[in-house]
């Protein structure tokens, strides 16, 4: 089930595993059927780390939302609520235990786990709501990084930037913290950590802290992580505004993924049983998982989408010749070694299926003018043309009323680009999006501005060219198909963060000393002292590994760079990348907009 | 087996999916037409029964089953419809409690502090005491003792493990101060609100004026934003522009207050409301927009209660051919510039609901008010409304055609809503870029256009080619013909 977390450098089986076992120790605290009733934005997270199974197998009988009401009728002695510490979830947990029939027989017993810590505050609301006493479990379970592939950890926090730079609620830097502290236990400590960023200092103080403040923290594991960088993710507000161009990064774009899942317009993928005739067409989406432990799709999910069509044909002569060998087969013993290849094949022949019809659905996106237009635009202004003025195109999308996301992250794009916009186009465009999408976004105008998203330029001075230059974020000769450099994930842009990562491997941050300041918040280097016995002593073309730390989330474009510099042959360097969320530009604006009322028809 | 080759072909190549199909030859993506041909290749030799591979089982909706949410749905199901008749309301709707309207009136922070210094913390012991949050690690330590004599320390680290502790001993402000600076130092947002919290509770409210407790809080910025990040939560909106205000972040305050306005349904209430927001300490330009979003409201109550009268009278021709979908209200400038547009263009700039007096009083530049104009006359297929919207004269009384957004939006706008060819051409022609017009032309099938544009470039090869597009023996065909044969008169 778990297979890919384990084909990485690091084995993230373990991580897993630990957080398994604590579910079940919990699990088996509550003596008795049970039902768990589930904050749904859960869900998804908990499915990264267990099945139904191993609910099943500690008496889970029942599951459910957990919704407003009465709860749902069930034979169980126990009922378990899972819920993030939300004040507006206790609300609904006061509720159904306030519905619940007293006079029944036998009486269900209560208990609460809150994901990822107990809430002093969310307690003492159930206290006021006089329920708290019905509880006999409250207990916290501290699903801080979730692993979701083999390089790749997320904490799933969807808040934790509009936290972090927006209401400097730091929380969820301490859960960041808590989580590395948890990793360390696991792999050893990281030696070396270096940062930048105000939330990454932040971080490295708090692990600095819990060090020295659980001296139980010191552990005889051999470090597994030579490195640990820290970046914020306001150092670099460029990257996920711009379009993710590599294959699963569009499928994001496109169709969001969540929690390494996928769901697809189901016409593409119509049953495989012809026989009932067209009429029962699905009209439920097509859900698909999508990750290392798939073949092909670890193959090009990383890949330039322009250079996946010739993978796939690729893959398709392979299959096929595979498939005709069994004309050669002559004797028993063939045909019985065709035979055993079979499933193999047959999971290769439907995953190449799959990921041909997706490529289709999306080139008929990538192909589509509107999106050429916008890439245009996006591309002129991140190679530093035209940002100082009025863009027509964003201009046309509002007068044709686009989804006011894509206006914002162009508009936002801008921008970054121009570091800030001169104070008549930002008026212009506030004017334009106001008028034309309602006065109530001023709320989100000043979110985005608070958040250093869209601002004034100040003093009038741009440093972005000199960013740009230095460190060769814009590359006119791109290769999609055999990419030689990290910006191939956006056909020309190699994301500022990435690069940053690159630099400090080789040839370190000293080179690029005014380029950091020019860049947000701090930018650090500290040393965790390791016990003599447990310091590395490298054999000669061992690679050194890096955690890459995302604070306020990462896209999958940037993953795709980070791995492209882990396969490259003479680079020394193997990443893991953790994040607090993993985001496109559409979900981090959206994250960044305020709330607003439905309209009231 | 050739039977389920020739369904898979079908299905294939039906024609329902072909739309989805790659038809530019030397794209590198026509490269998934081999494969998928493959693929359909291989599924005859591959039993076709995939119940018995070893791939993971997916159910249709493809949720693996035994994931925790596919077995949410099984699980629940079967009670589900044992509640159904009881209980439907609860079971149907949105799945997501978001949906919910949230009692936010019903979030306020006295109701937290009941007693004195309610947030003693002891009081959460009653039963959850002995059970321990498993944890990868746990300090021997802490099996021990519940003593109440924690140090400052020792409270915020018990706090931050959601372990059980008593914030009652710290009772002097200094006390207090200790704590919540160790909170702060701990980084834990939940502990830190916590802590912060205890400034506020009624005793220290009745003992201290509220500037005092702020300014005990205002050095510790970290306590500050966390307070102000819980009050915005909780709806405690009194304390939370107290505390703004002392703080003198005024255009927070302005926000804050105007936020409110989006919980307020009574659109008059609602507008009394922004009215009162005018004066607020927003930034310059946000002050205008404020301005203009109570004017527009106002505006639009107006519009409104006369049109919905219009309208259940049944007088206005206009609104019984199309009655309106929506209510004007809290509709956006350029959508209400568009319904007036529609329902109200011929009317004098004095009343409220002409077009030229929401240009005028919103100051809407030309470009926008040009789009959304043309949008709406076309829309009711007015062509003569179009044709002078474009229509500048000069001081001599000659007639020019100019539009601010260029002839080829005009076109596309036009297109979209369906005008017919006639009138098309006559704005396709006007379009200056040759290029763009021989591509609009050929897209809508504006012949003339085509034609007069190749006879003018001189162009016989393409004219020629031309011909197999336009119908046999019609006008068209016959005006091709004789410029060819001017063209062949003239060269000889």
């Amino acid at each position: 089930m778990a297979a890919h977390l384990s084909s990485g450098r690091v084995n993230l089986t373990a991580l897993r595993e630990a957080g398994r076992r604590e579910l079940r120790e919990f699990l088996d605290k509550c003596a008795g059927s049970k039902a768990i009733v589930w904050d749904e934005y859960l869900t998804g997270p908990f499915g990264l780390i267990a099945q139904y199974s191993l609910l099943k197998e500690h008496e889970v009988e029942k599951m459910f939302t957990l919704k407003p009401g009465r709860l749902p009728q069930a034979d169980v002695k126990n009922i378990i609520f899972f819920v993030r510490p939300k004040l507006e979830l206790m609300d609904i947990i006061a509720e159904n235990v306030l519905r619940e029939d007293r006079g029944r027989s036998p009486q269900r017993d209560f208990h609460i786990l809150f994901v990822p810590r107990r809430s002093l505050l969310c307690e003492q609301w159930l206290k006021e709501q006089g329920v708290l006493g019905s509880f006999i479990h409250r207990e916290q379970y501290s699903l801080d990084l979730i692993p979701f592939d083999g390089d790749l950890l997320s904490m799933e926090s969807e808040s934790a930037f509009k936290e972090c730079y927006l209401e400097s609620d730091q929380t969820s830097l301490y859960h960041a913290a808590k989580g590395l502290m948890t990793l360390q236990a696991l792999y050893g400590t990281i030696p070396q950590i270096f940062g930048k960023g105000e939330c990454a200092r932040h971080v490295a103080n708090m692990m600095i802290r819990m060090r020295r403040e659980f001296p139980g923290s010191q552990n005889s594991i051999f470090p597994v992580f030579d490195t640990l960088l820290l970046l914020d993710r306001n150092v670099d507000l460029l990257t996920p505004l711009a379009t993710q161009l590599t294959y699963e990064g569009l499928i994001d774009e496109i169709y969001g993924i969540q929690n390494t899942y996928v769901k697809l317009p189901p016409e593409k993928f119509a049953p495989k049983k012809q026989g009932e005739g067209g009429k029962d067409l699905p009209t439920e989406p097509k859900k698909l998982q999508l990750n290392s432990a798939e073949e092909l799709y670890a193959e090009i999910r990383d890949k330039n989408f322009n250079a996946v069509g010739s993978v796939l044909s690729k893959k398709a002569k392979i299959i096929s010749a595979a498939f005709e060998e069994r004309h050669h087969a002559k004797t028993v013993g063939e045909i019985k070694q065709f035979v055993s290849q079979l499933p193999h094949m047959q999971a290769a022949r439907s995953s190449l299926a799959n990921h041909t019809s997706i490529a289709e659905l999306i080139k008929d996106i990538t192909t589509s003018e509107d999106f050429f237009d916008n890439l245009t635009v996006e591309q002129e202004f991140m190679s530093g043309i035209d940002t100082d003025k009025v863009n027509n195109y964003i201009e046309d999308c509002i007068a044709q009323k686009h989804p006011l996301i894509k206006i914002l992250r162009l508009v936002c794009l801008q921008s970054v680009c121009n570091s800030g916009l001169k104070q008549k186009v930002l008026d212009y465009y506030k004017r334009e999006i106001l008028q034309t999408y309602g006065y109530e976004h001023i709320l989100t105008l000043n979110n985005l501005e608070k958040a250093g998203l869209l601002k004034p330029q100040m003093g009038g001075r741009n440093n972005y060219p000199t960013i740009r230059k230095t460190l060769r974020l814009w590359m006119d000769d791109v290769n999609e198909q055999n990419p030689n450099d990290i910006s191939y994930v956006y056909s020309g842009y190699a994301p500022l963060s990435v690069r940053l990562a690159q630099l400090l491997a080789r040839p370190g941050w000293r080179s690029i000393e005014e380029v950091l300041k020019m860049l947000p918040g701090p930018h650090f280097e500290e040393r965790q002292q390791l016990p003599t016995g447990l310091q590395k002593k490298r054999q000669h073309g061992e690679n050194r590994v890096t955690l890459v730390f995302f604070l306020g989330g990462v896209t999958y474009a940037e993953i795709a760079a980070l791995r492209f510099l882990s396969q490259m042959e003479d680079g020394g360097t193997e990443y893991v990348i953790a994040t607090t969320k993993l985001i496109n530009g559409t979900s981090w604006i959206k994250s960044l907009m305020e709330k607003l009322e439905p309209a009231p028809f | 087996m050739s039977r389920a080759r020739a369904d898979e072909e079908e299905y294939w190549h039906s024609s329902k999916f072909r739309a989805f199909t790659f038809d530019d030859e030397d794209d590198e993506l026509s490269q998934l037409k081999e494969s998928k041909r493959a693929v359909n290749r291989l599924r005859d030799i591959v039993d076709d029964d995939d119940d018995d591979d070893d791939l993971e089982r997916v159910s249709w909706s493809g949720e693996p089953v035994g994931s925790i949410s596919w077995s949410i749905k099984e699980t629940a199901s079967s009670s589900t419809s044992s509640l159904e008749g009881r209980d439907s309301s609860l079971q149907k709707g949105s799945s997501s409690y978001a949906a919910f309207p949230k009692p936010v009136s019903s979030y306020s922070l006295s109701s937290l502090f009941k007693g004195e210094l309610c947030l003693s913390l002891s009081a959460l012991s009653d039963t959850g005491a002995k059970n321990y949050a498993p944890e990868l690690r746990r300090p021997k330590a802490e099996y021990k003792d519940y003593s109440s004599d924690w140090s400052p320390k020792d409270t915020v680290r018990r706090m931050q493990r959601g372990k059980v502790c008593s914030l009652e001993r710290f009772r002097s402000l200094q006390d207090k101060l200790v704590l919540l600076d160790e909170a702060v130092a701990g980084h834990d947002g939940n502990v830190i609100t916590a802590v912060t919290l205890i400034y506020f509770t009624p005793l220290y409210i009745s003992l201290f004026p509220i500037e005092i407790l702020f300014r005990e809080l205002e050095v510790r910025q970290v306590a500050l934003c966390h307070l102000i990040h819980f009050l915005k939560e909780t709806g405690e909106q009194k304390l939370l522009l107290d505390l703004l205000r002392f703080l003198d972040r005024t255009e927070e305050v302005a926000l804050s207050q105007y936020r409110e306005h989006l919980n307020i349904q009574d659109v008059e209430k609602r507008r009394e409301f922004l009215k009162g927001c005018i004066g607020l300490p927003f930034s310059a330009e946000d002050t205008s927009h404020v301005q203009d979003h109570y004017t527009l409201l106002e505006r639009q109550i107006i519009i409104e209660t006369s049109d919905r009268h219009l309208e259940t009278a049944g007088q206005s021709e206009i609104f019984r051919k199309y009655p309106r979908k929506a209510s004007i209200l809290n509709m956006p400038l350029v959508t209400t510039l568009f319904y007036s547009c529609f329902y109200h263009y011929t009317e004098a700039e004095g009343t409220f609901s002409s077009p030229t007096n929401l240009k005028k009083t919103f100051k809407i530049p030309d470009k926008q008010y040009v789009l959304t104009a043309l949008a709406a006359r076309a829309k009711l297929r007015a062509w003569d409304d179009v044709d002078a919207l474009f229509t500048t004269k000069n001081w001599l009384g000659y007639t020019k055609k100019k539009a601010p957004i260029g002839f080829h939006r005009v076109v596309e706008i036009l297109q979209k809503n369906n005008a017919p060819v006639q009138v098309l051409q006559e704005y396709v022609r006007l379009v200056e870029d040759v290029e763009t017009r021989l591509n609009l032309a050929t897209k809508y099938k504006c012949h003339d256009v085509v034609i007069e544009t190749y006879r003018d470039l001189k162009d016989r090869i393409q004219l020629t080619a031309y011909k197999c597009k336009v119908e046999r023996g019609s006008a068209d065909e016959e005006k091709i013909n004789s410029i060819l044969n001017n063209m062949v008169r003239n060269t000889y």
